[in-house]
């Protein structure tokens, strides 16, 4: 290790003010900082004396995004294997070439899914890292770590058929327009990961939803199970244990309802998700579902997405995973305590209110959050105004 | 009755005036700045909707429309005045702004104060023009066209005030030199937008 400080000291001075690489300081300061802590500690005055800064925070969160990404690659296999399909082009090759087959189990499958899961997050992470390098380049800031969360939540929230050139394009999209222009991390409004979903999902609907996109088999088609629901009544042909493990087909990460509490629990713990916020979206999507079973039970509302629980609404579709890694985005979520409960209940809301009443976006959570973003300043504004005029009330 | 209630949400969601038609784009854009303001405009936008739709709407039906003038005589019942339906518009939306000027003036003078030039402006924004343009389009009888009128301007005035506390935040961000205010809000408006897709189809 001693080897690597020494290396990165020596080639320091090229990188300053002055030297021959000066336009590619960012670049080192991101390597510099990622291998070895920052030297500087806050003293004197100051409040904040920890030592999770940005970067650790970052990482933590992809630690607690192992467990969905895991599973996610094996359930690429899995759901092809259980759609009866035949492994096809370089991906089969490769499979086959370390002499297994779809059937063989687990090593199989994890392998066939990582043939699907690595191209699309290589693309979205290289294209995630060169805007962030050669936009801090230009704009002489350091490299924000948050480009490394946003292009390991992106991969999670599409189907494993997505074409690359559209999450490279959508990656695109969500660096630039959803983040950089305001200044890089921390200053978005929107989550970035959510723009990209959104932007696909609007631009190539084809490719990101319907029935054809969940299963790399070809000719196969397999509807999610919140579309199985949102077409018809009654009991789905998955069991709830299935979609509470997350053996059902949908989005790469997001399948995995035990994952995404795993990963809830970890990231309360360490204080970096609010408590409140998962609290109060759930409560707000409990209650929300049972309001509308109320309505279908009384006739009022006929969508047959209404007549599903609660407890379905959150084992389905990408409920489990919004509410532990999108909702608590500490930056574009609301930042006052009291404003955390209404904007986390506002998005509870809103995901059952677009899953039930708008037919075409079974899997509203996205959707859902997006809006929160929109909402979270104002909520948060009017937080602060109450504050205010409660305190001049009390001192006047 | 569903009808309404339908026609009330799509107004304020599906077919947002701002986010979904990009209209009254200028007072959107130069007064979102702050949200305070934009409340006060935000309600002077509703309040000119709901009364500036309905008495188009009588004034279409009854004057305006193809025949509409058969209740004076039978030989009416040919004329067609809808050629002068947009300059008719104006002037009942030029007329009514003019009151709703006044009656600020004399009762609510900070708010008349806040909302400045940008009230008389109200005038000449497209999004109370297209509502009573999409009223007429759409054929909206009385009770719709009240309806319609609150709706769409109860999205509009939910949209500035959107935009509003997303700029107040934004104050703090930092955007390259030359994209700076308008350029950023137009942005923001764009990503609002892609938001607001979602309740598309409801």
């Amino acid at each position: 290790m001693k080897i690597l400080r020494n290396f990165l000291d020596k080639i320091e001075p090229n990188f300053k003010e002055g030297g021959k690489l000066e336009f590619f300081y960012p670049f080192y300061e991101a390597m510099d900082s990622f291998f070895y802590n920052v030297g500087a500690a806050n003293t004197g005055r100051v409040h904040v004396r920890d030592c999770v800064d940005l970067k650790r925070n970052m990482i933590l969160v992809m630690v607690a995004l192992a467990p969905c990404i895991l599973f996610g690659v094996y359930n690429i296999g899995e759901q092809a294997h259980l759609a009866g399909g035949v492994m096809t082009g370089w991906r089969g090759d490769i499979v086959a070439s370390m002499g297994l087959t779809l059937a063989d189990g687990i090593v199989a499958k994890f392998v066939y899914g990582l043939t699907w899961f690595l191209p699309i997050y290589l693309v979205i992470f290289g294209t995630g890292l060169f805007w962030e390098i050669l936009i801090s380049m230009i704009r002489k800031h350091e490299i924000y770590e948050g480009v490394f969360v946003t292009s390991i939540l992106f991969p999670l929230i599409v189907p494993p058929s997505i074409p690359l050139w559209q999450v490279f394009v959508a990656m695109s999209f969500a660096i630039i327009l959803g983040k950089e222009v305001f200044g890089g991390t921390g200053m978005n409004f929107m989550n970035p990961a959510l723009i990209a979903r959104a932007f696909l999902f609007f631009a190539y609907p084809a490719q990101i939803s319907g029935d054809k996109v969940w299963t790399v088999v070809d000719g196969i088609s397999q509807a999610t199970p919140l579309s199985k629901f949102a077409a018809s009544v009654g009991p789905a042909s998955t069991s709830f244990m299935d979609a509470f493990l997350g053996r059902i087909p949908g989005c790469i990460g997001e399948t995995s309802t035990l994952c995404c509490i795993a990963a809830g629990v970890f990231l309360v713990m360490i204080g970096v998700a609010s408590w409140r916020i998962i609290v109060s979206c759930l409560a707000g999507m409990v209650i929300t579902a049972f309001f509308f079973n109320i309505l279908y039970a009384n006739g009022i509302c006929e969508a047959p997405m209404c007549a599903v629980n609660p407890l379905w609404h959150f084992v389905l579709g990408g409920f489990a995973f919004g509410l532990v890694f999108m909702v608590t985005d500490p930056v574009t979520g609301s930042q006052t305590d009291t404003g955390r409960w209404f904007y986390g209940g506002f998005v509870g809301a809103m995901c059952i209110v677009i899953r039930n009443l708008n037919v075409a976006y079974p899997e509203g959570m996205m959707l859902a959050i997006l809006l929160g973003n929109i909402v979270a300043p104002l909520i948060d504004y009017f937080v602060v105004e109450a504050n205010v005029k409660r305190r001049s009330a009390r001192y006047a | 009755m569903n009808g309404l209630l339908d026609i009330f949400i799509k107004s304020i969601f599906t077919e947002n005036m701002a986010l979904g038609f990009f209209l009254g784009m200028c007072t959107f854009l130069a007064v979102s700045k702050k949200v305070k303001t934009s409340i006060g405009l935000g309600v002077a936008v509703v309040v000119v909707q709901v009364i500036t739709v309905p008495v188009n709407n009588l004034i279409f039906t009854y004057v305006l429309k193809d025949g509409a003038l058969s209740w004076m005589s039978e030989s009416f019942s040919s004329v067609d005045l809808g050629f002068i339906g947009l300059i008719t518009y104006i002037g009942v939306i030029a007329a009514m702004v003019q009151i709703l000027e006044m009656t600020l003036d004399r009762f609510f003078p900070g708010l008349y104060n806040a909302l400045g030039i940008f009230l008389p402006l109200i005038t000449v924004n497209c999004a109370i023009l297209g509502g009573t343009l999409f009223m007429v389009e759409r054929n909206y009888n009385f009770a719709e066209s009240v309806v319609y009128g609150a709706g769409s301007g109860i999205g509009w005035a939910l949209a500035i005030v959107l935009l509003a506390g997303i700029r107040e935040k934004l104050k703090y961000s930092h955007p390259p030199a030359g994209l700076k205010g308008l350029g950023l809000t137009f942005v923001i408006v764009g990503l609002m937008a892609i938001g607001f897709l979602a309740f598309s189809g409801i």
